[in-house]
């Protein structure tokens, strides 16, 4: 098998509250796989529950072929690297000590680098291009280098996986495309499975390989890009008015939402 | 990364040297000045065995103010790691064992062991921990589930507890109809007069070892202050952390406060002063802070020694006078 992670009637529950429901899915090794859906829908609770944070409930969940109960705390930390949402960080630590973090599942209780750490992070910097802020702090970033700092640390963790939520929502348009292009390109050279959960559905279409759709906590499709974004598909999901074409690169689906105003106008071949 | 910045065990080592010579620079000072005017000529004669033998001032010097010493050192040691590790865990720059209420609960569990005729040790300490525990639980449980205003929320309660604590204690103190009474009320202050050699040596017991245990987990701490999130997909076991950080810091505090009472605001001033020169790391800070908190109060108790013209001040009138301040400024600029 070449499952990076594979979900068999998974079930999640807040208390009474049901947010997710018997899903069923797997993302082959490789892949950019992105997670999309309306808000409250299970996103965060999907790529929490496959990061290890949220305890299985209900359910299996396999990291390349074993359970993930099989792992412990350190070897889950070298398979998977998790990048959460942009917070605030109160404490001034540079961008080197940050990157270097990542080393942490490899080393001992007080997390003593050797040589071989310090060279393994000043690629990951290299490789997400922020080499030349390795000493700077992290609260005098801007979101997007931030951002980039925290995928070199996930780089430096050496994981097969990947898991970002929602990566791009603080950030400017030339920081999306140059942090997907980066996740691609990490996809491409290190062969990392990269899972990630995104509010953008045409930044999915350029860039997922397989995407999945979920609503009220179920699946309402999995599949490559053309076959997940079409309209009547969408617009069940996400309860509003929505154009679907081709984005003039090439054949990428592209959606446009349909405001009020425009209700009026013929929308021919949507 | 252009340029080798030194590996962190050497970092470490000069760290910690500097701040150990900063220590004994304070011990030596604390040693020679007093309310009795030896001075430090006279003191470093009798170090040194030259000069006249003067045994009233050899008991001024190894049987009063060194315990002393030793006691602040500890003490501030204390206070000072316990709010290193109360800011990590909470992740709020402005937590402290004082602030948080943490010593005014451990306050009262050690007056009621003293109103109920227990001994110092274990009796009182035990008391002391328990009301410290306790009023942790309580802060936890009022500040969870509050995500917007979390970090007020958090501040908010343990104001709210202290005054509580200190309305406690001001009414158990009432109640005490005792001669006791003025040497209670210099205590909760943060009397460090009332101890000889053994109580340090109990005292320092109890401690190092939670220093040491504290230092084990300080890498966590880094992680921590990541985001629990993030810490517990880097391998850290967040709960089993917590708990042990929590208990160590409150069983310390606790130990503290049942020899000298409430010295406030340390826990705040050490841990930021050291972060602004070392950095936010703490398997540096966790060194530093037991060494630079340690000669923090040794100075602050040498000025509450000489500075009144008869008898002294609690030290803990220094520290809340020094940290009060410190706090109102840094609560206004982590408001930006």
């Amino acid at each position: 098998m070449n499952m990076a992670i594979y979900l068999k009637n998974l079930n999640y529950y807040y208390g009474d509250f049901s947010a997710l429901k018997n899903l069923t899915f797997s993302v082959t090794k490789g892949d950019f796989f992105i997670i999309i859906g309306p808000n409250g829908s299970g996103k965060t609770t999907l790529m929490k529950i496959m990061a290890g944070i949220l305890k299985l409930q209900k359910g299996r969940l396999e990291i390349l072929d074993c359970p993930i109960e099989s792992y412990a705390r350190k070897t889950l930390a070298q398979t998977i690297a998790f990048v959460p949402q942009l917070t605030q960080l109160d404490f001034p630590f540079s961008v080197k000590e940050v990157v270097l973090m990542g080393r942490s599942p490899y080393l001992g209780m007080l997390g003593l680098e050797q040589e071989k750490d310090l060279t393994i992070a000043k690629q990951a910097l290299m490789f997400t291009d922020v080499e030349h802020l390795a000493h700077r702090k992290l609260d005098q970033l801007s979101g997007g280098e931030q951002q980039r700092v925290f995928i070199a640390k996930a780089i430096c963790q050496e994981p097969e996986i990947i898991l970002l939520d929602e990566p791009t929502s603080s950030l400017d348009l030339a920081h999306q495309i140059r942090l997907m292009d980066l996740m691609e390109k990490l996809k491409n050279e290190k062969g990392i499975t990269v899972v990630m959960v995104s509010h953008d559905v045409n930044l999915a279409a350029m860039y997922g390989d397989r995407l999945l759709l979920l609503n009220k906590g179920q699946i309402v499709r999995m599949g490559r890009p053309e076959d997940v974004l079409t309209y009547q598909t969408l617009e069940q999901a996400y309860g509003c008015t929505l154009l679907v074409d081709n984005s003039p690169l090439g054949k990428i689906p592209r959606v446009t939402p349909v405001p009020q105003k425009y209700m009026s106008v013929d929308i021919k071949d949507r | 990364m252009n340029t080798q910045t030194p590996s962190l065990l050497k970092r470490l080592l000069f760290i910690s040297l500097s701040l150990a010579l900063v220590l004994l620079i304070a011990m030596f000072l604390g040693l020679s000045l007093g309310s009795t005017q030896t001075g430090i000529h006279a003191f470093f004669q009798n170090l040194t065995g030259t000069g006249s033998s003067d045994s009233m001032l050899n008991t001024i010097i190894w049987q009063i103010r060194f315990p002393r010493i030793l006691l602040a050192t500890l003490v501030g040691a204390t206070l000072s790691l316990g709010g290193l590790v109360f800011q990590a865990l909470l992740r709020n720059p402005l937590a402290e064992p004082y602030i948080l209420g943490i010593s005014g609960g451990s306050a009262i569990g050690a007056i009621i062991g003293i109103l109920m005729g227990f001994s110092r040790f274990p009796g009182v300490s035990l008391t002391a921990f328990a009301g410290s525990i306790a009023t942790l639980l309580l802060i936890l449980v009022m500040s969870s589930g509050q995500t917007i205003l979390k970090k007020d929320a958090l501040l908010l309660s343990g104001v709210m507890v202290n005054a509580f604590c200190a309305a406690v204690i001001m009414f158990l103190i009432s109640l005490t109809q005792d001669s006791r009474l003025h040497s209670i009320i210099f205590w909760l202050m943060g009397d460090l007069s009332m101890v000889d050699i053994g109580h340090v040596g109990i005292l320092a017991a109890i401690l190092l070892p939670c220093f040491i245990l504290i230092f084990w987990f300080s890498n966590s701490m880094n992680l921590l202050l990541m985001g629990k999130e993030m810490a517990q997909t880097m391998g850290v076991n967040i709960k089993a952390v917590t708990v042990i950080l929590l208990v160590t810091t409150s069983l310390m505090v606790s130990a503290t406060v049942s020899y000298c009472g409430l010295v406030g605001f340390i826990g705040l001033v050490v841990p930021h002063l050291l972060r602004i020169l070392f950095g936010p790391d703490h398997r540096v800070l966790v060194p530093a802070c037991v060494l630079g908190g340690g000669a923090y109060l040794v100075f602050c108790d040498i000025f509450a020694r000489t500075l009144p013209e008869q008898g002294e001040m609690p030290a803990g009138v220094i520290t809340a006078m020094v940290g009060a301040p410190l706090f109102i400024y840094l609560l206004k600029r982590t408001r930006r």
